[in-house]
């Protein structure tokens, strides 16, 4: 995979920081110009008169980066947002206006689950019964199914994508960068300061998720599909057991069986959802 | 327009330094074991990661030592030993 | 060529031929009809133009931040409650040194709701780093814009054209609107200190040193002073190109006067009508009109400072007096009447009255016009 380096080495981000892995993908893009809302990137970046990303930048407040793509876009083709669940949270109005618009962008959300600029706070992705500084009990409300919402917005392409699989998702990004009109990628992005795990584990961990089913590879692109290694695991006797990949991450410590069982219903919930698109949203 | 230059910024190297001093392992290649598979090269954060005539070569300067190599690694060619 | 116009007509003519290749907006009274006349001038093919909906006015000004980024000339317009929903953008865009336009319609601020005429929107945008220019009328309003686009883009800062909610918004006057060759000839293309560009591989906005970013505020500020002779130079330019010349502010009867009322915005006409009365008595008064609330016209002023003024207030800051009577009187000794806040009207006899007690020497030094 011919991945040119995009993020300068010698850059501020944390050791073993998932953003950092994701950034490679974007340099499969022709030309691209990055919109960056406040969020760990921001830091990542670097400190004037240096940036440690080789790709035009604009830096942002949080809630505009979509909007900001879409005025760039005026000008531009491949105009790229790379955002986290925060400015997503913060932005969504602005992400959703967007993409009724069917700008001509391509939006990733490098989704660590967490407020983690900041120092770890929940987010409206952050999984369910997670313990975060501002959920210290474990995460009570809902966890939003980001990628799911945007596919209801009609666009033309929507994918999920995961830092352990930067194969699948760097194919996703030059799949979407073909095609016209707004382009939707939710990256999953494992944190280790903020799940609590070794440095070391970032891609592990990102890959415990997808073999346990907690997080689902698909793409629609006019039709529906699972892809990638989330295919085998429509099966569930092939999946690892959820708690081998709740256990790794100190953010879930001290979850009691009650929790993982309600946790399995709602992962279950979502596969069927799947199913249903999948066999709905189907061209062929 | 002197306020053009803080307002501006061009792409480096280092940004925050010699990022190798955070290291507390050290990430070893051990080139008889090496598979070629490219996955220390794909998924090492930092980008310190080259392959030069099918040899791992890692940036030290910058190598923060997060052991992500070494995990990927599928032939176990790369050993995380601590720093002195 | 003359044709009846309202306000918010005038603007969007004035965009028109500003050649705009960018306008973004969220509706909102008493703004709308100005975006709706510029996408059905586009619509039907009349201006070469994109216009992109959006879903609020935060986003309607990071959009056109962003096609501004790119080298597109940009406008968008707003309100009130559309003023205070893009704040944080406001910021964004000056401190970014981003020349682009935006036409804010005043409107009381609620609650109550209110959709009436009040200057306290427009003045929250005093010390981010915009140009705030208020027109007196619809003519005003054309002419200001056009000239928003040229004075924005040689201080690479952006203009917010002000105008008053109905009484400018939405009457329909008689304005001159000059035709494409002359303000082509008025108006070169868009320049700006730098422009977003795929090719150039740098990063606008990220983290810098704090006393380099202290560094370029003060070149603002410095620039803001700078901005007072462009406004003066572009509107003589502008007087002799299209026979209205322009300026800071504009002066009424002030040279012998011994009283002098100031004001910005609508109801500055009504107060000269009062100011005529006067003189007609043999009472030295005149009018000094603020056309920029930023850059403060401090030096003009100044040169008033034997004469007996008084400020007359459209917007209050809570907890001190009117916010012009703040601003001028921290150039002059002034009295400071506080009217017409939330719409309420203010016509030609209450000038009288209020004109008349302040050459009594009755007024206070902050009195409510209730």
């Amino acid at each position: 995979m011919d991945l040119r380096c995009v993020l300068l080495p010698g850059n501020p981000s944390c050791q073993g920081c998932p953003h950092a892995i994701g950034l490679k993908a974007l340099s499969v893009l022709e030309n691209p110009i990055v919109v960056v809302p406040a969020g760990c990137t921001t830091i990542i970046a670097g400190f004037n008169p240096k940036q440690s990303i080789d790709l035009p930048v604009v830096h942002v407040p949080f809630a505009s980066a979509p909007a900001v793509a879409c005025g760039l876009s005026k000008a531009y083709d491949n105009v790229v947002v790379w955002m986290g669940d925060g400015a997503t949270d913060i932005g969504f109005s602005t992400l959703s206006g967007s993409a009724i618009r069917n700008d001509n962008i391509l939006v990733v959300v490098s989704d660590n689950e967490a407020y983690m600029n900041t120092g770890i706070q929940m987010s409206g992705t952050t999984f369910w019964k997670a313990k975060t500084t501002t959920t210290p009990a474990g995460k009570r409300e809902e966890k939003k199914d980001l990628a799911l919402i945007m596919l209801m917005h009609r666009i033309p392409y929507v994918a999920t994508a995961s830092v352990g699989y930067m194969r699948d998702f760097v194919r996703k990004v030059k799949k979407a960068s073909k095609i016209k009109g707004f382009k939707f990628i939710h990256l999953h992005s494992p944190c280790p300061p903020g799940w609590r795990f070794d440095s070391s584990k970032t891609v592990e961990v990102a890959r415990m998720a997808v073999k346990s089913g907690a997080w689902i590879l698909w793409e629609y692109d006019g039709s529906f599909r699972i892809t990638g290694m989330s295919r085998m695991f429509r099966d569930k006797s092939k999946r690892i057991p959820l708690t081998e990949y709740l256990r790794v991450q100190g953010r879930f410590k001290g979850l009691t069986e009650e929790d993982v069982r309600t946790i399995e219903e709602r992962i279950d919930e979502v596969w069927k959802l799947l199913d249903v698109l999948e066999n709905t949203i189907n061209k062929a | 327009m002197e306020w053009l230059k803080t307002l501006i910024s061009r792409p480096s190297k280092g940004v925050s330094g010699k990022t190798g001093y955070w290291r507390t392992f050290k990430p070893i290649y051990d080139r008889d074991k090496c598979v070629l598979c490219y996955e220390c090269y794909v998924y090492c954060p930092e980008n310190c990661v080259e392959i030069v005539e099918k040899v791992v070569k890692i940036d030290y300067d910058f190598c923060k030592g997060c052991g992500i190599c070494s995990e990927v690694c599928p032939a176990n060619a790369i050993e995380m030993v601590k720093e002195d | 060529m003359k044709t009846i116009l309202t306000g918010n007509h005038a603007v969007a003519y004035a965009v028109k031929l500003s050649r705009v290749k960018v306008v973004s907006a969220y509706p909102i009274t008493p703004q709308t009809t100005i975006v709706e006349k510029i996408a059905e001038m586009i619509a039907k093919g009349e201006m070469d133009a994109e216009f992109v909906n959006v879903e609020s006015e935060h986003s309607a000004l990071s959009v056109v931040y962003g096609s501004a980024l790119a080298g597109l000339r940009s406008f968008t317009a707003t309100s009130s409650h559309g003023l205070l929903y893009m704040y944080e953008m406001c910021w964004w865009v000056s401190n970014s040194r981003l020349p682009l336009v935006m036409a804010v319609v005043t409107r009381t601020i609620g609650p109550p709701w209110n959709i009436h005429t009040d200057h306290t929107d427009l003045m929250t945008l005093r010390d981010s780093g915009w140009i705030i220019a208020m027109a007196e009328n619809a003519q005003e309003a054309l002419d200001l814009t056009i000239q928003s686009f040229k004075i924005s883009e040689s201080l690479n800062l952006p203009f917010a054209v002000g105008l008053d909610a109905f009484v400018v918004s939405h009457t329909a006057e008689v304005v001159d609107v000059p035709d494409q060759e002359t303000v082509d000839e008025f108006l070169p293309e868009r320049k700006q200190a730098y422009r977003v560009d795929p090719n150039d591989v740098f990063a606008v906005g990220n983290i810098a040193d704090n006393l380099e970013t202290m560094r370029m505020r003060r070149e603002m500020a410095l620039d803001m002073e700078k901005a007072k002779g462009v406004i003066d130079e572009v509107g003589r330019e502008f007087g002799e190109i299209f026979g209205r010349r322009y300026g800071l502010v504009e002066e009424y009867m002030v040279d012998d006067a011994e009283y002098i009322v100031v004001m910005t915005g609508a109801w500055s006409g009504d107060a000269k009508e009062a100011v005529d009365i006067l003189r007609k008595r043999g009472i030295q008064i005149g009018l000094l009109k603020l056309r920029y609330i930023r850059p403060f016209p401090r030096e003009v002023i100044e040169r008033f400072d034997d004469r007996k003024i008084l400020v007359v207030d459209r917007s209050f800051s809570m907890g001190h007096r009117g916010t012009l009577g703040i601003e001028v009187g921290n150039v002059v000794d002034c009295k400071n009447v506080v009217a017409g806040l939330c719409g309420v009207d203010v016509g030609f006899e209450d000038f009288k009255e209020m004109f008349e007690r302040f050459v009594r020497g009755e007024l206070g030094e902050v009195e409510w016009w209730i």
